[in-house]
């Protein structure tokens, strides 16, 4: 919103002031101010009024005329100008030989073989609004030679706040509401609005006016006629078109200025269209044509204001088309009202129509404004045009009924909050500059909210506390730390776990964290073939494409690495995000945090890949756990996953995670040759598994033993659950030294490792052993290579 | 025999000048003093000798001996030191201005951005806490004290799940739950509520270089007896000179959220300017980073807390933007295209 400095000056003086200083504190004490400060008229300079004396025709040209102006310095001087408006003892603005329009100096200046010594004006070239149709025209009765910006309020400072620092501030729509602020800032008084007396028309007969609808909260009306003028005065548009409304006419003007200055937004109708105001809605949907020219479709759940039973506006939005002010228009209803702002807001959303007074009612505009903007309205109009008859007497209704808001709380309670000591003098004199009524006793304050902060924005003690304070200056704080017990703060374990997963991978693999969407990408999906996972979904999202949750991060991790086959022939990738898996008997969502890794490569066996990532799995079950890994073969596989090696991870018994190759199908939409291999793992199961504790063992003081045997075997785990088996104490180790195939098929070479505690181990003790390995591993047929 | 004793010492020494590796100088050990020596061969064939002249020759056989043994061992050392000069005189010189191969992994830059965070709030005592995506209208919006009707319930702005609940459309959603969770420790033990959250937030929006649907941010609560607005600023303005690691101006001004009273917008001194104004700050001076506020009366009340008697401050700080801000990344969409191009670039910081 756009605000003139010259009218809130109209309701407090801040002569003397720095006004650049009290706009940066209003900034940082009411409301967001834009940073480009306007300083109008700052760039005209020696614009006169000045009259045409004389008009003759230029021999050249159809558009151009040869002048005489009268510039009041004593001579006439020879104007060429092209205005169609010009017109002898027409007095209009003047830009003298020497005067300045922005960048331009004005000189003398040949056109069409003439010399111009000087131009004459349009209001779009001095810059006070977008009339560029014809030059201006000054009453008569204005000297020859008087500075424009002393005839008119061309120079200002105009700054603009940011509206949506204003959303909880109904009370500030308007420069009066400003102007408070101001004064309470500047510590100056703020002058009463000035208006007519409505009491003078109390014995006018009644408007025919009814709330049938509690959305409107209150509706106020006047019905005046006898308007003559219908140009407002050029200050009145200036000040609208400085603060970026056009000029229309005197009664558009008019209910624009009033809505500038006071927030209240204010309609006028030809009286014969409303001969009986009804505020309701329709059962069923119509369409009305707003007048703006537009046809809208009304529902039944959007207020009305209504002839009878003919809608003429929608209600805190537009007026119709059929009850605008036309020429023949003779009287005027005027209408200050105020409706329930969650209506208005709903309803401006389904007519995608948001105006300036709908932005304004949307916020909750003091219901007590209704009465006073009309008395201001008629102010106004009166001064203007004197002629102006008040016909009914005031008619206003209230709907509904609110109460005065009194807040009650100590010094005890200030200190509290705001941690530094401010006296009761000054929080009763913040308080009531900015309209409260306050009543101190000793140290507790009793406080009455003004009807204008009432409506949803002083409601608690809090509130009075921002009150205070910002009036007060944050800037002017002294700051403390806290005064409270020094305890230990106990890490997270899952918090942790997530940290010390991705230094394993970034650090000892090299791998790179991505993070990726919560929802399956269907065209993304549909490119590399994966099917999505039926799973909840997103309600109205603005992206079609995004409708399903993803129940893993897989799918849309494989989605990243095509994206990046080009980035180099091996890399690996990881995320720690969330996935849904479907919903809890509760009907909440099943959320889950998973750890998902997929290496790629193009110069590795799929084989080696595997083995790798099983590599870094068991690292960090080790490193973070002290755990070790099992992994059980798994049938059922998704539609990006091969069939083959689809194993389920186990820790401490427990299921936490997958590990697998890329399907075929996928892989190879992904890259023609690469290996590709995935694994996740959900990061809460694994977090809650028990640390081991570290068990330690003395050295052995005495050599170890070393046997290699190769069996003829198709998994290890055959011959360890066979060395298990066993139970001996002597065992100290089992390794894998090499895995091979010949005629006799896979072999697999194991080395274990004996050792006595005591003593120096015979060869007869660890025969015993191994013979009977190799006898348990014979009966299931599992044989020793010869 | 003396004779022949001269000739061996003779040869000896000949061979002996004549070696020129370790091998050698052992052949020529084995050949002089080995079992079937010359030297030793000498000896056997004294027995045919008197006992005189054993004595005699045996005691010359012996000097010879002693002697080949020590210059044997004199032999070796030479030999030795002349290996390793030769060894050393083999080894090449490298060339170091070949790029070092840096094989190495990425941290997500929200990561690097949100440790960092964790790590300062951590060590004045704030507890870190996790929280879901996926959270209910109650803690979204309710327990915020963010009516029924209030613009920022509308479908346009949060993403609605089919079930009714939502993705959180800001980490402020776990507030309530924090309350709950540190209530009983607050009034039963006196233990200050100081948490943190960083999270993943949501809005359905349409994206571009400013906008993303999907971003971070890292919310902070303190609740005690008497924590006021003093406390805010002090805490706000240590926490901000630690993570921009220098002394940062702070300023406020009000800004209207609903979960706080009185609720502040926070400005810092604009970095790159020092306050003098440039196109980064559009010429302020200042620029806007984080919400923060007086938690408010009610929704202390949600969180089971009574606000007669406990005061708190909130502040909410976009690890995203932060992250952004801290890298010069300049299209927010960057930090989601899954790019290694972009991503790989960022590496342990701390």
């Amino acid at each position: 919103m756009l605000l003139s400095m010259n009218w809130i000056s109209d309701f407090v003086d801040l002569s003397g002031l720095d006004k650049l200083k009290l706009i940066n504190q209003f900034s940082l004490s009411t409301a967001e101010v834009e940073n480009e400060i306007f300083f109008k008229g700052s760039d005209i300079e020696g614009i006169v009024v000045a009259e045409i004396k004389s008009v003759d025709e230029h021999p050249d040209s159809k558009k151009l005329h040869l002048l005489k102006v009268d510039a009041g310095d004593g001579s006439l001087t020879d104007v060429v100008c092209g205005a169609p408006n010009v017109r002898v003892g027409m007095k209009t603005a003047f830009a003298k030989v020497g005067a300045k329009i922005g960048d331009i100096t004005i000189s003398p200046r040949a056109l069409a073989g003439y010399t111009s010594y000087g131009m004459c004006c349009s209001e779009k070239e001095i810059g006070i609004s977008d009339d560029n149709s014809g030059i201006m025209d000054i009453a008569e009765e204005v000297k020859n030679g008087t500075d424009i910006k002393e005839l008119y309020q061309i120079e200002d400072i105009v700054f603009e706040v940011d509206n949506k620092s204003l959303t909880n501030r109904p009370d500030l729509w308007g420069h009066y509401g400003i102007a408070r602020e101001f004064a309470a800032l500047a510590d100056r008084p703020l002058k009463p609005l000035d208006t007519v007396n409505l009491d003078d028309y109390k014995n006018l007969p009644k408007i025919d006016m009814k709330i049938e609808d509690s959305l409107c909260q209150r509706y106020s009306c006047l019905q005046v006629e006898n308007i003559t003028k219908n140009v407002s005065p050029v200050n009145m548009r200036i000040r609208l078109f400085y603060c970026g409304m056009r000029g229309i006419n005197l009664l558009a003007d008019l209910t624009n200025y009033l809505m500038l200055e006071m927030g209240q937004p204010m309609h006028a109708f030809d009286s014969r269209k409303v001969e009986k105001l009804r505020i309701k809605r329709f059962d069923k949907p119509f369409v009305f044509t707003t007048l703006d020219g537009v046809e809208r479709n009304i529902d039944e759940n959007t207020l009305m204001i209504c002839n009878d039973n003919t809608p003429v506006a929608i209600a805190g939005i537009m007026g119709g088309l059929d009850s605008e002010i036309v020429d023949d228009t003779t009287r005027l209803t005027l209408e200050s009202a105020t409706f329930d702002a969650v209506s208005i807001r709903k309803s401006t959303v389904r007519l995608a129509h948001r105006t300036d007074a709908s932005m304004r009612y949307e916020k909750c505009l003091d219901p007590e404004m209704t009465v006073p903007a009309i008395a201001r309205f008629v102010k106004l109009l009166t001064d203007i045009d004197s002629g102006v008859k008040v016909v009914s007497s005031l008619t206003d209704e209230q709907a509904f009924n609110y109460e005065t808001i009194k807040l009650d709380f100590d010094k005890a309670f200030v200190n509290r909050y705001t941690g530094i000591e401010i006296t009761n003098d000054r929080i009763v004199k913040t308080l009531e500059s900015l309209g409260f009524k306050v009543k101190l006793d000793g140290d507790n304050f009793s406080v009455t909210v003004p009807s204008w902060r009432a409506t949803k924005d002083v409601t608690l003690k809090a509130d009075i506390i921002e009150e205070i304070t910002r009036i007060y200056g944050y800037d002017n704080f002294d700051i403390n730390t806290v005064s409270a017990p020094i305890l230990p703060v106990r890490a997270d374990l899952e918090k942790s776990a997530e940290d010390r997963v991705k230094d394993i991978l970034v650090k000892r693999y090299s791998l790179h964290e991505l993070h990726s969407y919560v929802w399956a990408y269907h065209d993304e999906y549909k490119a590399l073939g994966i099917e999505i996972e039926d799973n909840i979904k997103l309600v109205g999202a603005v992206n079609p494409n995004i409708e399903t949750i993803r129940k893993s991060i897989i799918p849309t991790q494989l989605c990243q690495v095509k994206y990046n086959t080009g980035f180099s022939s091996d890399f690996g990738v990881f995320e720690i995000g969330r996935v849904i898996n479907g919903l809890n008997a509760d009907n909440l969502c099943n959320e889950q945090k998973k750890l998902a890794i997929t290496l790629f490569s193009k110069t590795k066996s799929v084989e080696a890949l595997y083995f790798e990532l099983r590599g870094m799995l068991s690292v960090i079950a080790d490193d973070i756990k002290h755990k070790e890994l099992c992994f059980e073969s798994k049938t059922e596989a998704k539609s990006y996953q091969h069939p083959r090696n689809l194993n389920t991870i186990i820790c401490d018994g427990k299921i936490i995670g997958e590990i697998g190759i890329v399907h075929p199908t996928v892989s190879k939409k992904i890259d023609k040759k690469a290996a590709i291999v995935y694994s996740e793992i959900d990061m809460r199961d694994f977090a809650q598994i028990a640390n081991a504790s570290i068990a330690y063992e003395e050295p052995g003081r005495f050599p170890e033993m070393e046997i290699d045997l190769s069996f003829v075997a198709d998994k290890f785990s055959t011959i360890k659950a066979a060395i298990d088996e066993q139970n001996s104490s002597l065992i100290k180790g089992v390794s894998v030294s090499d895995i091979y195939t010949d005629e006799s098929g896979k072999s697999i070479t194991i080395r274990i490792r004996f050792s006595h505690p005591e003593r120096t181990l015979t060869g007869e003790e660890v025969k015993e052993v191994t013979d009977k390995i190799i006898n348990t591993l014979s009966s299931s047929g599992v044989m020793l290579k010869q | 025999m003396t004779e022949k004793l001269t000739a061996v010492k003779q040869s000896f020494e000949t061979e002996l000048a004549a070696a020129q590796s370790l091998d050698e100088l052992e052949n020529i050990r084995v050949s002089y003093l080995g079992k079937k020596g010359s030297i030793t061969e000498l000896l056997k064939g004294m027995k045919d000798l008197s006992v005189e002249e054993k004595k005699d020759f045996g005691g010359k056989v012996n000097v010879l001996k002693n002697e080949a043994t020590e210059q044997i061992a004199l032999k070796m050392k030479e030999l030795k030191e002349k290996e390793i000069e030769r060894e050393i005189g083999s080894m090449p010189e490298f060339d170091l201005s070949v790029p070092a191969n840096l094989s190495r992994g990425s941290y997500h830059p929200i990561t690097l951005v949100q440790r960092e965070c964790e790590r300062i709030f951590k060590s004045m005592g704030f507890n870190v806490e996790d929280y879901s995506e996926v959270v209910t209208d109650y803690e979204c919006f309710e327990a915020l004290n963010i009516p029924k009707h209030h613009p920022a319930r509308d479908m346009q702005d949060t993403y609605y799940l089919e079930n009714g609940q939502l993705l959180k459309s800001h980490t402020s959603a776990a507030q309530n739950a924090i309350y709950k969770k540190y209530k009983s420790a607050l009034v039963n033990e006196g233990k200050p509520i100081k948490a943190i959250f960083p999270g993943r937030c949501f809005r359905n929006e349409a994206t571009d270089a400013c906008h993303e649907n999907t971003f971070f941010q890292m919310e902070g609560v303190m609740v005690d007896k008497d924590i006021s607005i003093s406390n805010l600023i002090f805490f706000m303005k240590t926490m901000l000179s630690e993570v921009f690691k220098r002394d940062v101006k702070v300023r406020l001004r009000p800004g209207f959220f609903p979960f706080v009273e009185p609720g502040f917008e926070l400005d810092i001194s604009c970095a790159i300017c020092g306050g003098e104004g440039c196109p980064s700050c559009k010429h302020s001076g200042w620029l806007e980073l984080c919400p923060c506020g007086m938690i408010h009366p009610e929704v202390l009340k949600s969180g089971g807390i009574d606000p007669e008697e406990y005061t708190g401050f909130a502040f909410g700080l976009g690890l995203t933007r932060l992250a952004m801000m801290k890298y010069g990344v300049k299209d927010i969409r960057d930090l989601n295209s899954g790019s290694l191009k972009s991503l790989s670039q960022f590496t342990d910081d701390e």
